[in-house]
């Protein structure tokens, strides 16, 4: 090229070195992923994962450790990696496939139940298995194998999940279904996330006739009365009952079995508004005390006037009634809550679940909500599932320093002593003894973890001598 | 098979999106597909590509082609163009929403960085609009949504050269619709202030940006309605009058921050 005016010599100039771009991760180093109960804490870098292919890129040269997340809806650390990278994949929420002949939906990891009903309602489907909130992701679902009330019949969301790509962090991809690659579908299920990032996956949707729901609510004053309704009832879908365990004497254990089968005359089907209540600031950390939650407890047993109701429902508030309003956990305050929840087998569920509700009474730590179910006998698909057959109960409570962690210590040591286990989604407080209890199957999971993968979940109950720090290195 | 809502009689809409696996794209491409509309999508990525066509294939799209396109090769647009509009049979609306902040540091440094910014955010679109807009005036019909951004409304020190691109682009688009709103081709210039996408995800306080579902809302809504600049979210229209006025004598000392 000719210039019409003469160019300095270019050693006359003093430029800046070429700017060099490095691919760095997309940190963005930003506020820390909480977990729904607040408790434990943890910084953590955020990358969030738009594409599939982008994973495992997106992790290259971490050092600390990766833990893929969703919604953060656990309760407690399974979704928590202190000080190490969380590859949040809310962002990756694309319908791939829907065969309606079969109700089979293909779709990506992070889409949230919540979008899935959006889409499904209107054309007459509805999830196999629902947790007590919408608002949690696809892969997490699967992460927990989570449950619903339809336990009995239905088993865990694993059952109705006929295939899965799992990405490992090496990126390996592997398909995952119950003949192929059987081993790491079966790890994967109820795997909190350590055995890689499921990618996509298939869920088996339900047909239904309307949004409504038949709806049977029946008082029971203890125990034995929970038993008999649970026997009378057995063919009904969905079964949980509310128990009141704030109450002694007369009242002791009572509270409202609540029935519900999806309506079978046609009705309407579309989708849900959004919710509009987001619960606003954190409340003061005495606004939960022993009479708020007694007057709650109080108002809700009575709010069914009759000892027994026979009506129809939204699905919305039968399935999802905390969903109404949004992050309603920051009524707990910044301390949070932690929750306990257990499931013991028939043996002992009768004899386990009153011993432990008078240690909750004699505690004096009151409880707002306390739910009592039956699981079935459906096997779970996975390899470190919750559920068994027998009693599952859970309820939260506030964060009151020494008061909560010791009763949460001696709770869980009785559940060991009565044969049970505890539900590692909603768990902040399990120590290792316990956990190697609860799931003795560990060691053979531990074959399938990924080994750039880990969670602070993970590090408390086994141990970090095990996980190794060192291995955390995603070197590819 | 459709699985298509029964949706109450909505006449289905040819509609080109230029830069379909855009975040913001994304979010009306769902809502499109979900009432039926006819959808040809354009990306330069392949498997992000194939993705959002399934997405809108499921959600009940009347109908769906795609292509795999570098839309900085401004060579290859005639023939990119006159093969999605034969492909829609036609054409209602054509939605640009390609583009990339780039890194304003490296702009500064080098100048292929900084061509590479202005070439994709304004002389990328302004080919693309070109022909758009002759295909449309011939025909008088047509909606050409494109999204600039407010970037564009004032220069910054953070992102001038990204912010000049869109600057660019909106004038360009103020004076196509001067051009051919007489001819009966709508322009609707997309101003957005901060949104939660890829894009931003790495700037600070972008947890606080818009959503991208209610920002898609916004957009897809004034495509129907018609309007000529919008502005979205809507306070954005006030910060921006505000910003416009500030004397440049003082807000060369403010340096404020990002977009
Ligand atoms: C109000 C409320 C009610 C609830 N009711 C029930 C109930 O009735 N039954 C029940 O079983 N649970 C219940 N839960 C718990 C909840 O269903 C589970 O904790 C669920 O796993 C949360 O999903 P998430 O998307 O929020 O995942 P997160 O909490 O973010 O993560 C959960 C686990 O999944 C892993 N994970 C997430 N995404 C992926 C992925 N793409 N690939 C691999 N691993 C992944 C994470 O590593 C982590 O171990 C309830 C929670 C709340 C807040
Ligand atoms: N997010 C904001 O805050 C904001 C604010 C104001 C304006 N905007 C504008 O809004 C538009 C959409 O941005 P976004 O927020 O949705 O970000 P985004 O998700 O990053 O989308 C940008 C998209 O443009 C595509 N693209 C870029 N160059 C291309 C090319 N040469 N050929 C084909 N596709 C190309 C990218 O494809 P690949 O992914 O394959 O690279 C990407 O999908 C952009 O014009 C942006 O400038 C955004």
């Amino acid at each position: 090229m000719v210039y019409p005016w003469s160019m300095p010599a270019t050693d006359d100039l003093q430029f800046p070195p070429a700017f060099t771009s490095e691919t760095e991760p997309a940190f963005t180093g930003k506020a820390p992923l909480e977990s729904w109960g607040r408790y434990p804490n943890y910084n953590a870098n955020v990358v969030s994962l738009h594409w599939q292919g982008d994973y495992p890129r997106v992790i290259d040269g971490v050092h600390h450790g990766v833990l893929p997340v969703g919604l953060g809806r656990s309760y407690g650390d399974v979704g928590l990696l202190k000080d190490g990278t969380l590859v949040k994949t809310t962002a990756m929420n694309r319908l791939l496939a829907f065969d309606a002949e079969t109700g089979v939906l293909t779709a990506e990891s992070g889409i949230s139940l919540a979008e899935i009903l959006d889409f499904s309602v209107p054309r007459g489907f509805f999830l196999p298995v629902t947790p007590g909130t919408k608002y949690v992701t696809l892969g997490g679902a699967i992460a927990n194998d989570v449950h619903g009330k339809n336990h009995e019949g239905a088993g865990s969301f694993g059952n109705h999940v006929p295939a899965f790509e799992l990405v490992r962090s090496d990126g390996t991809r592997l398909l995952c279904t119950p003949t192929e690659n059987p081993d790491f579908y079966a790890a994967t299920i109820g795997g909190m996330g350590l055995t890689g990032l499921i990618s996509w996956a298939q869920l088996r949707l339900k047909p239904i006739a309307s949004r409504l729901i038949d709806y049977e609510g029946i008082q029971f004053h203890g125990i034995d009365e929970f038993i008999a309704i649970k026997k009378q009832y057995a063919n009904v879908e969905y079964t949980v009952a509310w128990l009141d365990c704030v109450s002694t004497g007369r009242n002791f254990a009572r509270g409202v079995y609540m029935l519900g089968e999806h309506a079978k005359e046609p009705g309407e089907l579309k989708s849900s508004p959004e919710p509009k209540l987001v619960f606003p600031i954190d409340a003061p950390a005495f606004a939960l005390n022993k009479l708020s939650i007694t007057a709650f407890n109080t108002l809700f047993f009575h709010k069914q006037i009759k000892s027994h109701v026979k009506t129809q429902q939204d699905y919305e508030p039968f399935f999802y009634p905390l969903d109404k309003v949004l992050h309603w956990n920051r009524m707990y305050g910044k301390r949070g809550l932690v929750q306990f929840q257990f499931a013991l087998p028939w043996e002992t569920s009768k004899e386990g679940t009153i011993a432990m509700l008078q240690e909750i009474t004699k505690s004096g730590l009151a409880s707002f909500l306390a739910v009592l179910k039956t699981f079935g006998d459906v096997p779970s698909l996975g390899m470190m599932s919750f559920p068994m057959p027998g009693f599952m109960f859970a309820l939260d409570f506030p964060i009151k320093p020494g008061i909560t962690m010791p009763l949460m210590q001696r709770l869980g040591d009785m559940t060991k002593e009565y044969g049970g286990r505890l539900y590692s989604a909603k768990d902040a407080c399990m120590t290792p003894d316990q956990f190697q209890a609860f799931y003795p199957q560990w060691e053979k999971f531990a074959r399938f973890k990924d080994p750039a993968i880990t969670s602070s979940f993970w590090e408390r109950v086994v141990g970090a001598s095990f996980t190794g720090r060192s291995v955390r290195t995603v070197g590819r | 098979m459709s699985a298509g809502k029964a949706s109450t009689a909505h006449t289905p809409k040819r509609i080109l999106v230029l830069g379909a696996t855009s975040g913001i794209a994304e979010a009306c491409i769902r809502s499109w597909a979900e009432r039926g509309d006819m959808l040809y999508l354009v990306g330069r990525t392949a498997s992000k590509v194939g993705v959002v066509v399934d997405d809108a294939r499921v959600r009940g799209a009347a109908f769906v082609d795609s292509a795999v396109a570098d839309l900085d090769d401004t060579a290859a647009h005639p023939q990119l163009l006159a093969h999605a509009i034969n492909s829609l049979g036609g054409l209602d609306v054509a939605f640009v929403a390609m583009g990339t902040m780039g890194e304003q540091a490296q702009s500064e440094r080098s100048f292929d960085a900084a061509d590479a910014v202005l070439h994709n955010n304004f002389i990328a679109p302004a080919s693309l609009l070109t022909w758009l807009a002759n295909y449309c005036a011939q025909r008088h019909t047509g909606t050409l949504a494109v999204i600039s951004s407010v970037a564009g409304e004032r220069g910054r020190k953070s992102n001038y050269v990204y912010g000049s691109a869109k600057a660019g682009l909106t004038a360009f688009l103020s004076g196509l619709r001067n051009r051919i709103d007489r001819e009966g081709v709508r322009v609707l210039t997309i101003l957005p202030g901060p949104v939660k996408t890829a894009m931003t995800e790495s700037m600070k306080g972008s947890e606080k940006f818009a959503d991208v579902n209610k920002v898609a809302a916004t957009i897809v809504g004034a495509i129907d309605k018609g309007g000529d600049v919008l502005y979205v979210p809507g306070i954005w229209k006030i910060i921006m009058g505000v910003i416009k006025l500030i004397p440049e004598s003082v807000f060369k000392k403010l340096s404020l921050g990002a977009e």
